[in-house]
């Protein structure tokens, strides 16, 4: 039985009908890697949506100097839940979904090493994402202090302290990231163990695909980052319920600490978001060039020393705390080396296309935009790795650029790419390229639109989490320039949905390998069956299709 | 991309340009436009010179690599007629992998010197003497501004006098915060430092150029935080001065506000707000004592006006949604006092 096997079959006219409940009951039990990975992101793009249009009312409320869209509490409000929600709800569930469905099938296994554990992740996480939202129905609490959180996605203390945050509010933040961390780690661990245990013969470590490479690294950086933010939230639950005064700065407590723990995590997280994109488009570039990925060790290296030094720059974050120059100076140097290992990898992806015959299908189209955004996004993080520029521009609108840049110029690129790459295997059926067309142009031009000129916002003093701004201070004409850009981007978001539904009904059929590609999920039936192979296969080399595709020149003698 | 970031680039030069200009043309007017390329103070001057430095290398990086990308994108793609042969396999090159690690670690080495030379310049300078000591306290959501040594203090309007380069009187700022964590930022004088409770931070400034430069806070802390803003007034020395004699003074007391003054001291105002030399002594909110000599109230939000500070006191929400100061529900009568007596704090 296929993944989608069921919901196709619901559907008139394909065989048997079974009854609406019992596929669903079928969804809700499963431990299948394939239908766990295949919920995960589509809630993560379910919460996309939700997301943008949090965004989108952001953008309308500061389209022009004094506006009234939103009251400044609701301002609060969205900002904190579209960020909450960017980070926690689409990107940890999109890229966690795809390494659920994708690693076992590239490793040649049947599923995860821990299929509970996956399913548990899994409901955990949805959990979480459906607490966070219950809040603006039942934040009120017994205090009257609101609905949904204002207190910015990283939550500083004090303002998080019950003096500051009355109502339930900051609990219902504070709790539902707590589980949500809990079952991200546990398919963190799942991930690992898989990857180092379950390989099918001949499938040594030096053979792996890169992307399960890079998402084993991922893996490693979430085991270590996430659980000191899970015991800071612990600590703040203390505070908020037990009067303890880890960060109450009225008792004694220290507001700097809940930084550093929050920290420790969110620059790792940066790149437990990033490393996956770097991964999908590592599969990507190389399948469109018609070329062996350029450098393999080198990029596996590169990504391993990301992950190593990702958990020694998190004080970037914090060079206008006061923290005295040595320390200062230590971590803009730690901040600058990543970019190293960082500036390796474009390398690798531009040697790879070089002398490669390229073809733009959609995935591909999506990858190449994502090296120039990338670009950007990684020079603006060395200038802001520049102490001094970054006490003029943190907390500023070039911040909320870079890191845009970054999230969505990078990741929800790299996440569109791979959508449009995998979803033949999953579903069986192609996307419509001539429609992932109009989703790609309309997004490359909306997204710059929108966060070029926010660059510029900052350098002329726009601090950023304001929900209004004087008039007189020469910022009305950009912003109005980036709310027009979410007209289009909101127009990309609605074109890939369609292009999303009315594929699955008559998108053209994908057969098995419609890429002719040379990872391992090419070698089974699109969609899989559940077993994943009819034969466990062996392999001899890094690309195992295309020894299969190529007798004459096989990859072995090569590696 | 690559037209785009020109564009870009040509913009914000002429920007510069224009706000420059501006900056000089404008004397004593406020610059309103707070960027950080018309600095007119030694940190901010320093920032702006190393920005330049840090645009040219990125801007190098840029070009080469996207030129690059670019070249790849348009040589390699596949061509019509495409025999649909794989090209050849090019597994890695060792020399080339070294080389394009080994020039970025050059490239971070030279920019990690020249950042902490930077670091220490604008961190590292030791107070002076001559230097005026200011200490400002971080409120939700407004800034609390003392000057210890000479005796005043005001609110949401920094006076300090102007730095001659030759002989320079810079002024230092301790910052402190009495509830949440906010940050301090007028782009044109230096970088942005947190003013967080339970931690105290120094910063300093020296203005050369007198005028007003503008502000606010630059990290979020709550409800109003886009309603807290500040300006520093740069003063030539005499001005200064005058303006401290001015502010030192008690209240004035006059006759004619008698009726609104006894009101004031009789109302919940004195528990929140400080007129030096009578019975209101309240910390929390600004002082009042020389209300009328500054040019907004609600911490930038309003021009300081009779019309608006009537409406303040009404209603503090009405002009400020979330302002802690809660609505004083006078009589219009008293309204007419309480605001008679305010006006005459000159």
């Amino acid at each position: 039985m296929s993944v989608l096997a069921d919901t196709m079959a619901s559907r008139p006219g394909a065989g048997a009908r079974r009854p609406l409940l019992a596929v669903l009951h079928d969804w809700v039990v499963t431990v299948d890697h394939k239908r766990l990975g295949v919920m995960y992101v589509i809630s993560g793009l379910v919460f996309l949506v939700v997301a943008g249009l949090e965004a989108s009312a952001i953008r309308l409320q500061l389209a022009s100097s004094g506006l009234h869209v939103v009251p400044p509490g609701t301002f609060n409000r969205l900002f904190t839940m579209h960020g909450t929600t960017m980070v926690f709800l689409v990107g940890i569930p999109i890229v966690f979904g795809f390494a659920n469905y994708l690693v076992p099938l590239m490793i040649g296994a049947r599923d995860l090493a821990f299929p509970r554990l996956n399913a548990f992740g899994f409901w955990a996480f949805l959990f979480g994402g459906l607490l966070l939202y219950f809040s603006v129905l039942g934040g009120e609490g017994l205090y009257g202090g609101g609905s949904a959180p204002d207190v910015g996605w990283f939550a500083y203390a004090p303002l998080t302290g019950r003096a500051f945050s009355p109502g339930n509010s900051t609990d219902y933040w504070n709790l539902s990231i707590l589980v949500m961390g809990f079952g991200t780690v546990a398919t963190s661990i799942n991930l690992i163990v898989t990857t180092l245990a379950m390989r099918c013969p001949g499938m040594t470590l030096g053979r792996l695909p890169v992307y399960v490479w890079m998402m084993l690294v991922v893996s490693g950086m979430t085991v270590i980052a996430l659980p000191p933010l899970s015991a800071a939230q612990i600590m703040l639950l203390l505070d908020r319920f037990l009067a303890a005064h880890f960060f109450d700065t009225q008792a004694g407590g220290s507001a700097v600490m809940w930084q550093h723990f929050f920290w420790f995590f969110g620059h790792p997280e940066v790149y437990i978001l990033m490393v996956p994109g770097f991964a999908f488009v590592s599969e990507i570039i190389p399948v469109f060039s018609r070329k062996v990925i350029f450098g393999y060790p080198m990029v596996v290296a590169a990504s391993m020393a990301i992950g190593l030094l990702s958990m020694s720059v998190w004080a970037h974050h914090m060079f206008a705390v006061g923290m005295g120059a040595p320390l200062n100076a230590a971590f803009a140097a730690s901040t600058m080396l990543i970019a190293v290992p960082t500036g390796i990898k474009i390398f690798n992806w531009v040697a790879t296309m070089y002398g490669g015959r390229i073809r733009f299908a959609t995935p591909m189209l999506f990858a190449c935009a994502f090296i120039f955004q990338f670009l950007c996004a990684g020079l603006t993080g060395i200038m802001l790795a520049v102490v001094p520029f970054n006490w003029q521009l943190t907390d500023s609108y070039f911040v909320v650029a870079h890191f845009h840049y970054v999230l969505v110029g990078s990741l929800v690129f790299t996440i569109f790419g791979a959508i449009y790459y995998w979803f033949p295997k999953v579903t069986g059926r192609l996307l419509s390229e001539r429609v992932g067309r109009w989703h790609f142009w309309l997004f490359v031009i909306g997204f710059n639109v929108t966060f070029l000129p926010m660059h510029w916002l900052g350098m002329i003093g726009m601090p950023r989490r304001i929900y209004t701004y004087p008039a007189d201070r020469g910022w009305d004409f950009w912003n109005l320039v980036a709310s027009l850009g979410v007209l289009f981007q909101a127009a990309a978001i609605a074109v890939f949905l369609v292009n999303i539904v009315v594929s699955l009904r008559r998108g053209a059929p994908a057969g098995d390998d419609p890429w002719d590609a040379w990872t391992l999920e090419w070698a089974t039936t699109s969609p899989p069956p559940a077993y994943n192979f009819d034969v466990v296969p062996v392999v001899s080399s890094r690309r195992p299709l295309w020894d299969l595709k190529h007798p004459d020149d096989p990859d072995g003698p090569h590696e | 991309m690559l037209a785009m970031a020109w564009r870009l680039l040509l913009f914000a030069t002429t920007m510069t340009v224009l706000t420059t200009a501006n900056a000089t043309a404008g004397g004593k007017e406020v610059v309103q436009t707070p960027s950080i390329f018309a600095p007119a103070s030694t940190p901010a001057y320093l920032t702006r010179e190393l920005t330049w430095i840090v645009f040219v290398i990125t801007g190098t990086i840029f070009l080469v690599v996207a030129g690059l990308t670019v070249y790849a994108i348009m040589r390699f793609r596949r061509r019509r007629g495409d025999d649909g042969r794989e090209p050849p396999q090019v597994y890695g090159s060792l020399q080339i992998e070294l080389a394009w690690t080994v020039v970025p670690i050059l490239i971070v080495v030279v920019l990690f010197l020249v950042t902490t030379r930077y670091i220490f310049a604008i961190e590292g300078r030791p107070p002076v003497p001559e230097a005026l000591e200011v200490t400002i306290v971080g409120h939700q959501w407004w800034w609390e501004i003392r000057y210890p040594k000479l005796g005043i203090v005001t609110a949401n309007e920094l006076h300090v006098p102007v730095s001659d380069p030759a002989h320079p009187t810079p002024t230092f700022i301790t910052l402190q915060s009495a509830d949440v964590i906010h940050s301090f930022w007028i782009p044109q004088l230096a970088g942005k430092m947190d003013v967080i409770p339970n931690k105290t931070n120094r910063i300093w400034i020296d203005p050369q150029k007198p005028g007003g430069y503008v502000g606010q806070c630059a990290e979020y802390c709550g409800l109003q935080h886009a309603g807290m803003l500040l300006i520093v007034a740069v003063q030539s020395k005499e001005d200064f001065a005058k303006w401290a004699a001015q502010q030192r003074a008690p209240a004035r007391n006059d006759a004619e506000v008698q009726a609104g003054r006894e009101l004031f001291s009789s109302l919940s105002c004195i528990n929140c707000h400080a007129v030096r030399g009578t019975a209101a002594n309240g910390l929390f909110g600004p002082d009042l004592t020389h209300l009328m000599s500054r040019r907004t109230i609600g911490a930038g939000v309003i021009q300081n006006t009779p019309e608006n500070i009537r409406s303040w006191i009404d209603d503090p929400a009405s002009l400020k949604p979330g302002a802690l100061m809660p609505a004083m529900k006078l009589s219009r009568d008293d309204l007419d006092k309480v605001t008679a007596y305010l006006l005459a704090l000159r």
